[in-house]
């Protein structure tokens, strides 16, 4: 198990201050000036000597993305832009981070500031943390006010931190759409490339990273990257924040080691699955966007990038969705199915038809009121929609569904010859509506 | 995606309270000159709020000319994020989270309860007091299941809280915001099983000198 020394966020449940005074205790804004006095390369250098992959989703490193901003401006600002519109389900750690943490936060956007040779950040809040948003801001306007961050601060590098709410769309947790969204467009995603390094925020070099990798990287450097990189395994090194909701015991948020097993990690800290590990039926193990697991594949599995991908599944948010026996996993599936539905943008035809088809089917299918051939079907229109898309909330929409087709499959058949050996009523068929 | 349109019954016109009118200049200001389109989705929220929680055609034209917008932008936009609210709703507005994880902790209790207490989905109450909607995912799912009422969460509600939580609305009694059932935010109910001797130092070679000093146990009972 992690250390408590070796913990970055001290103070994740909220029991301490807040605020800067709490912050600077806990060491958050130490030894900043000498980070920036090392320069760009090093700055840059130690991110990347730390192993540390993006904790947005696709764990891309961190050092490397900011590596492509261009060396030299052209003329153009760069642009820093920080993603907190944490929306995806089960995942809810950025929250905990931007109201009881919110300094490392900042501190972390002025140093990737620097480090990009951005000198006006944005981070992007989602639209319903209000109370977030109002701590958030109380927070920059303390760093203002202590001459930490803005024109001429004590650091040496001007920095403008602003932030900015969406209003309510999954979407534009994506980086492109995040971008249209802050310039006060729809939240429709851009083709790549141009990646947004080139040409990002109005047409300017602009990286966009998670809130939780930025605000790792103040102790990355305070501690020494090999500090970071020790913790886990090659490729997959630091802490990272498990968000653990479903059906356990004690749901929670915990920062652990990467590749933590997750039996360890739900017994230790969420009191174990409800009514025992046995009773364990399926984990959403990376928020809701990653192939489920069964019980089976649950025994031995370490919680990190890699050993999740070799099982076809992801860490994603590291937002861990736990499903006991007693679970419809159909209608748990399906629910997410209309969750996709719900969100796609609507750009392309692929996701905006395909996310409304897949939950139509699976909405019949959790009553058993479908054909088995049908399951193939949803299968193949599954890999319809998976990379035909301009972002990857296709691809996010057609994961859930393989994965229960996958690991699933005798659910649905049996739930289907229940219906045809006792094809009760239930209520009225809806008939298929396109573009609904 | 979701289908919406504007109310068929709107209000002649719309203005900015002198207050707001003053924060909606400081907001445009965030932005690079020439850029003020960006501050299109804070302003129209807080036209939102001055406006009993609901969006108003006027609204929108109102927006676009202080922006300079182009107004089926403003359109796009107001019809596209689905927190602007285009009808009327209730003084109390609950916005019920129904995706995999609330589902998993008893969602579809909580939507009986809203069913009983305020009626069908988007419908307010007659007294003008309450109305529902179900919403995707509001990120909070360590606390679920939850709702949110205007600006606050409620978390780890079960059914007869709620019930109790929306009647107190209701009539006017004060409610407490956050978990109901007495954990600390998103802290394992009963205690922490990390974090348990205070803050530490940051710096690691400060670390090794501070032993674990004789602060509260902040985990168990």
């Amino acid at each position: 198990m992690l250390k408590d020394k070796d913990r970055i966020f001290r103070n994740l449940y909220g029991f301490e201050d807040p605020g800067l005074k709490g912050a600077k205790k806990r060491g958050a804004w130490d030894g900043t000036k000498t980070f920036l006095t090392n320069g760009r390369d090093w700055v840059i250098g130690e991110v990347k000597a730390s192993g540390l992959r993006g904790r947005g989703g696709a764990g891309f490193p961190t050092g490397l993305k900011w590596s492509f901003m261009p060396k030299v401006s052209d003329g153009r600002p760069h642009y820093l832009v920080v993603n907190a519109d944490e929306s995806e389900p089960g995942t809810c750690k950025d929250r905990e981070i931007m109201r009881h943490d919110p300094h490392l936060l900042i501190e972390g956007s002025l140093i990737a500031g620097f480090a990009m040779g951005s000198n006006t950040g944005y981070i992007y809040i989602r639209g319903e943390f209000i109370r977030e948003r109002e701590r958030l801001q109380a927070a920059i306007d303390e760093a203002y006010d202590a001459k930490l961050i803005g024109r001429n601060n004590k650091h040496g590098w001007d920095f403008d931190l602003y932030l900015h709410h969406g209003a309510g769309a999954y979407i534009c947790g994506e980086e492109t759409a995040l971008l249209e969204s802050l310039e006060g467009k729809k939240g429709q995603p851009r083709l790549k490339p141009p990646f947004p390094a080139m040409a990002g925020l109005y047409g300017a070099p602009t990286t966009v990273n998670n809130v939780e990798s930025i605000a790792v990287v103040p102790d990355i450097l305070r501690r020494g990257a090999s500090w970071f990189s020790g913790l886990g395994r090659p490729n997959n090194v630091g802490t990272k924040l498990f968000c653990i909701s479903g059906h356990v015991n004690r749901p929670c948020n915990v920062e652990e080691e990467m590749g933590i097993h997750l039996k360890e990690l739900l017994e230790r800290h969420a009191g174990g699955v409800r009514g025992g590990w046995k009773n364990l039926l399926a984990v959403i193990p990376g928020g809701s966007s990653v192939r489920c697991l069964p019980d089976d594949l649950c025994q031995n599995l370490p919680m990190d990038f890699d050993s999740l991908s070799a099982l076809k599944s992801g860490l994603g948010t590291a937002a861990v969705i736990v499903m006991d026996k007693s679970t419809d996993i159909i209608r748990a599936i399906a629910r997410l199915a209309y969750f996709y539905k719900h969100e796609s943008c609507g750009q392309c035809t692929p996701c905006r038809e395909g996310t409304g088809w897949m939950y139509r089917v699976l909405d019949r299918m959790a009553r058993g009121q479908a054909h088995k051939r049908e399951i193939d079907m949803l299968l193949e229109v599954t890999y319809q929609i998976e990379g035909h898309t301009i972002c990857a909330l296709g691809d996010a929409a057609a994961w859930p569904v393989q994965g229960l087709i996958t690991h699933f499959r005798h659910v649905i058949e049996e739930r289907i010859d229940q219906y045809s050996a006792n094809p009760a009523f239930e209520g009225e068929v809806r008939e298929p509506v396109a573009a609904e | 995606m979701s289908v919406r349109r504007l109310d068929p019954i709107q209000p002649e016109n719309f203005q900015f309270s002198a207050a707001n009118l003053k924060w909606a200049k400081a907001q445009v200001k965030k932005y690079p000159p020439g850029k003020q389109a960006s501050a299109v989705i804070p302003l129209l929220w807080r036209a939102q709020e001055q406006h009993d929680g609901w969006l108003p055609e006027p609204a929108l034209r109102a927006v676009a000319e202080m922006l300079d917008m182009a107004y089926i932008r403003v359109y796009e936009v107001a019809t596209f994020y689905t927190m602007y609210n285009l009808s009327p709703v209730g003084k109390y507005f609950v916005q019920l989270c129904g995706t995999t994880p609330c589902w998993l902790r008893g969602a579809d209790d909580l939507k009986e309860v809203c069913r009983h207490v305020i009626g069908e989905q988007n419908q307010v109450t007659e007294d003008g007091m309450l109305s529902w909607l179900e919403v995707e995912c509001l990120g909070a799912c360590t606390n679920a299941p939850m709702v949110q009422i205007n600006k606050d969460y409620f978390e780890d509600l079960d059914a007869k809280g709620f019930e109790k939580l929306l009647t107190d609305l209701r009539e006017g009694r004060e409610v407490k915001p956050g978990p109901q059932n007495g954990r600390q935010f998103s802290c394992p109910e009963g205690g922490a099983t990390t974090l348990l001797n205070g803050s530490a130092p940051s710096v690691a070679k400060r670390v090794t000198k501070t032993k674990a000093k004789g602060k509260p146990q902040r985990g168990g009972k």
